[in-house]
């Protein structure tokens, strides 16, 4: 079936002012993500999983342009021990970078791996075909044909620290593409950080394939340059007694689209998505999930939580699909938000789609205001209604924060909430 | 020490009015308590002395130490000494019990111009008192309130007070819930806290919290207005013949 005309042209338009690298493993898998997204198109406001967010400034050729956040705090993650690998504008920065070397995985980069024959070969652009049925994703797949550079980190044990991507953005005009890749052998285990704005406009993908028994942490925060736009994909595919864990923060951004696509593909595995956001006036915010239960006794969770105000938009797309015989299923779904003022708001879709006869499914969305009981018995102890409002609001947020297993990196992301509502309430 | 003179209050959505004249002086160093019928207006009179929304005053004064409350912020209220000891506590899922009682205590203190509490005083005067209202642990890392008991939930009211050391402390139907064990734990709690400087304004409904707490003045209310005043004999009063009696003779 041929693309609409319009899709055709605002691909083709997006198309011609990229170049794709060449010369290396990756070629062919970039070709065919190019062959990939010229079947389908670039989304429009047409698309089933685009009527809530307008894709307009995510696939236009240019980016429009965003300015520097310049905050005075102390940087996220200052106080953790970890291994740092920073991009400006989607550039990596050697300068600034620790040693890409650490025990118990190997990391090089997308751009400079010239290898006949890697490992990655077998992985880029793998999950994220896989993704793309039955929902498209076309910018994952505009990322795997273009990315300019990213991470092919192949973890084979336990890795004694977190490693952490820096994303920084010093250009009004940067239009940065990153894709990630990262495979965990059997039993090997490790922490992925990501913080930072990244570029005016960002569209990263990360695979993650998490093998056998293998334990994938995931902590980001998206970083709070007002005007920033990102679309975001991860791809997962989780083997037997596998874990996944992976907790978002968004702190404004005019627009952001996270997509999450995981795959229970062995028994016993376990898949934790979670995510909280806070949103003042010109943000957008669209989390939109879809895990496929496609093996026995898998438990996952999705527990996203939304704090809106001043006109802010929150989505939450969320499926749970259950295949034919995946048997005792646990799947988990909220999606919340608070509603801080009249002119927010918040749009849920969360669906289910079940094929097993043995499983526990639950899915629930709420939206709301205050507690005005709340707020009254703690100002009535001496807290003043600000900070009052303050604390109901971290708490609202605490169910999605308390998802990170890890209470220092916790503790981080609600000092970064807490930094956000005090520049708010002066 | 808490001076009512003449308070009228309606509901702010209707033309309802429930307080038609209230006056009350309750001295420093004294227990009063409050009796009365349900919908006499007890509860409205705790409410309105400590902030609460939905309630219009159209007439009267209330005044803490000489200053005038009711043009007061819920948390001006709370830092210039008063207390409420809630009849049904919130639940506040996600604050954790100790966090909140340290955020209300340096609030207070800041407002007051006082130095913050640090944090080792905090944890054992917090241990200290939790250990006399038998207040374990893990009670203290919880959410506030969520899935206390109905006695922990009290208990826990009362913790709040002691921590907070307020100058006046209104109790609103501490008894309700409580089975004989607990009042008497809570009551005790309370009377540890009995001091020269401070005052208190026990709302019930039955006599025998007044076993515990001994009150030296007893306020009987209906319809919205204090009708007798007397001793703890008047408690007695109640306990034997019931409100109809003395609302009849007082009408």
């Amino acid at each position: 079936m041929a693309l609409p005309q319009v899709k055709h042209d605002l691909t083709e338009e997006r198309i011609a002012v990229l170049e794709m690298p060449s010369g290396g493993w990756s070629d062919v898998a970039r070709a065919d993500a190019l062959a990939r997204l010229r079947m389908m198109g670039l989304p429009t406001r047409r698309d089933e999983y685009w009527k809530y967010t307008r894709p307009d400034s995510l696939t236009q050729a240019e980016p429009p342009k965003a300015a520097v956040f310049e905050g005075e705090d102390t940087p996220l993650l200052d106080d953790v021990d970890r291994l740092k690998i920073v991009f400006t504008d989607g550039v990596f920065d050697a300068d600034a970078s620790d040693d890409l070397s650490l025990e118990g995985l190997s990391i090089e980069r997308l751009e400079t791996s010239r290898a006949d024959i890697h490992w990655a070969r077998d992985l880029y652009g793998a999950l994220e075909t896989t993704g793309q049925t039955p929902v498209n994703r076309p910018l994952a797949a505009l990322n795997t044909a273009f990315a300019t550079d990213g991470l092919l980190i192949h973890v084979t044990g336990r890795v004694s620290k977190p490693v952490n991507l820096i994303y920084h953005h010093k250009s009004e005009t940067s239009d940065a593409m990153l894709h990630h890749v990262i495979k965990l052998d059997s039993g090997a285990e490790m922490t992925l950080l990501e913080n930072g704005p990244a570029a005016a406009r960002f569209n990263k993908v990360m695979e993650v394939d998490v093998a056998d028994t293998a334990r994938f942490h995931h902590v980001r925060a998206q970083g709070r340059d007002h005007e920033r736009r990102a679309a975001t994909h991860i791809f997962a595919r989780l083997g037997t007694e596998s874990v996944f864990k992976s907790f978002t923060l968004t702190v404004n951004g005019v627009m952001t689209r996270n997509d999450v696509i995981v795959e229970l593909t062995g028994d016993d595995a376990q898949a934790h998505v979670a995510g909280a956001c806070v949103g003042d006036g010109d943000f957008h915010h669209d989390d939109t999930i879809f895990i496929t239960h496609d093996a026995v006794n898998c438990e996952s969770r999705q527990v996203f939580k939304k704090v809106l105000r001043n006109g802010a938009t929150g989505v939450f797309q969320g499926k749970i699909l259950v295949k034919k015989g995946a048997q005792k299923t646990d799947g988990y779904q909220i999606s919340q938000s608070l509603l801080l003022d009249g002119d927010s708001q918040f749009l849920a879709k969360p669906e289910l789609e079940i094929y097993a006869d043995d499983v526990a499914c639950s899915h629930g969305s709420t939206s709301g205001a205050i507690d005005e009981e709340g707020l009254f018995y703690l100002r009535s102890r001496g807290i003043p209604e600000g900070p009052a409002t303050d604390l109901l609001t971290i708490a609202f947020l605490a169910e999605a924060v308390m998802e990170i297993e890890d209470e220092t990196l916790a503790d981080e992301i609600n000092a970064r909430i807490e930094g956000w509502l005090l520049r708010r309430r002066s | 020490m808490l001076e009512i003179k003449n308070l009228h209050v309606k509901l702010e959505e209707e033309d309802k009015a429930i307080l038609k004249g209230v006056n009350l002086t309750v001295e420093a160093g004294k227990v009063h308590a409050i009796m009365g019928p349900n919908g006499s207006g007890k509860s409205t009179l705790s409410y309105v002395l400590s902030g609460r929304d939905g309630y219009e005053v159209t007439e009267g004064t209330a005044t803490l130490l000489g200053e005038d409350i009711l043009d007061m912020d819920p948390e001006q209220r709370a830092a210039a000494g008063l207390f409420l000891a809630f009849q049904y506590p919130v639940e506040i899922p996600g604050v954790g019990n100790m966090t909140f009682l340290r955020t209300a205590v340096n609030a207070q203190r800041k407002a007051r111009g006082e130095e913050e509490m640090s944090s080792t005083e905090f944890l054992k005067t917090i241990r200290a008192r939790a250990a006399e209202l038998k207040i374990d642990a893990e009670m203290l890392k919880r959410p506030v309130n969520v899935g206390f008991s109905g006695g922990e939930k009290k208990r826990n009211e009362i913790l709040q007070m002691a921590m907070l050391e307020p100058r006046m402390c209104i109790l609103d139907e501490t008894d309700s819930g409580l089975d004989v064990d607990a009042m008497k734990l809570v009551s005790d709690g309370v009377n540890a806290l009995r001091s020269e400087g401070r005052g208190f304004l026990v709302i019930t409904h039955y006599q025998r919290l007044l076993d515990h707490i001994k009150p030296d003045v007893v306020h009987i209310m209906s319809d919205g207005r204090i009708i007798k005043s007397g001793g703890p004999e008047l408690a007695i009063e109640v306990e034997t013949n019931g409100y109809a009696d003395i609302v009849t003779e007082e009408a």
